[in-house]
């Protein structure tokens, strides 16, 4: 139990000091990095509360995809980054007076409220894993959501492909058509060659 | 112990920290966009600690489909942000007032 509480700690206190600093670095490269340090941290956290597969899932989502993805966006565009943060300083007042304002509301609502007493049931070890338990009802009684996700996915897919997507002009391709008509009238010449002369 | 309070904390303020972020950055879209991301998390923190303290696995299943949400969000934004940068060399959010809206 007392390593439960250390690695709670522990990974709370990454993750948060992780956050902080994806939004305050300032190269962005940085940033994505330390947003993978906070997925990891997370994923830690899930682990503790029960929940492996997600732990798993968001691993290789969030640090195999989107955060690649991330990586690769922001190495690809040549931009001036320093002159994207020039007016940062006049933000900090605004949003720093909205995240107060959140912030202490939601702890006066974590500190108001108490889950009510019949329902809370202490996490028992189960006999069956965190994976199967939740294919078990992955795969059954929320089989339309997991197809809608799916289709989301597919939709998502698509859009990003259309969206960047772009035919240049002025360049040579292949065309399979042309290059499958072509036979031997057009293609083959014969010519009688001099002996001596060679071909001009 | 560590009980569900604590894990709701995290969350609250791991969700915090994406809103500051929004105020924060509000030219660089990148960092916008790790913002969302970083509230997204926060929810699914939330969510976890729900379906571990109820003994529901509802809860992950909503936080799966949340995860997925995401990815596709993320794909499509960074597209879009490609697009632009493309047409208008610049991905500063101010300028992207094209349509007048």
């Amino acid at each position: 139990m007392l390593a439960t509480t250390f690695f709670f700690y522990l990974f709370s206190i990454i993750a948060i000091a992780s956050a902080m600093l994806v939004i305050t670095m300032k190269n962005p490269v940085h940033s994505v990095l330390f947003l993978i340090l906070c997925f990891f941290n997370a994923a830690g956290l899930f682990v503790l509360s029960g929940a492996e597969f997600l732990a798993m899932i968001l691993v290789v989502v969030y640090v195999g995809a989107v955060a690649v993805l991330f990586l690769f966006v922001v190495m690809m565009l040549d931009v001036d980054f320093t002159e994207l943060r020039s007016g940062m300083l006049n933000y900090l007042p605004v949003g720093g007076i909205i995240g107060l304002i959140l912030l202490v509301e939601l702890v006066l609502m974590l500190t108001t409220w108490s889950l009510p007493v019949g329902q809370t049931v202490p996490a028992s070890p189960d006999a069956v894993q965190n994976t199967r338990a939740l294919g078990l009802v992955l795969y059954t009684k929320y089989v339309y959501f997991f197809q809608t996700a799916g289709l989301i996915l597919l939709v998502a897919m698509i859009g990003a492909i259309v969206l960047t997507l772009r035919h240049r002009t002025g360049i040579k391709r292949q065309n399979v058509a042309a290059q499958v008509a072509r036979g031997p009238a057009t293609a083959v010449e014969v010519k009688q060659v001099q002996s001596g002369q060679g071909l001009q | 112990m560590i009980g569900l309070a604590h894990y709701l904390t995290v969350a609250a303020i791991l969700f915090t920290i994406g809103i500051f972020g929004i105020f924060l950055n509000r030219k660089n879209v990148i960092i916008i966009m790790m913002s969302i991301e970083l509230m997204l998390l926060a929810v699914n923190i939330n969510l976890v600690a729900f379906s571990t303290t109820m003994n529901d696995l509802t809860g992950q299943v909503f936080a799966l489909l949340i995860l997925t949400v995401a990815a596709g969000e993320a794909a499509i934004g960074l597209a879009i942000l490609v697009t632009y940068f493309r047409n208008r060399g610049t991905i500063a959010v101010e300028d992207i007032n094209m349509m007048k809206g």
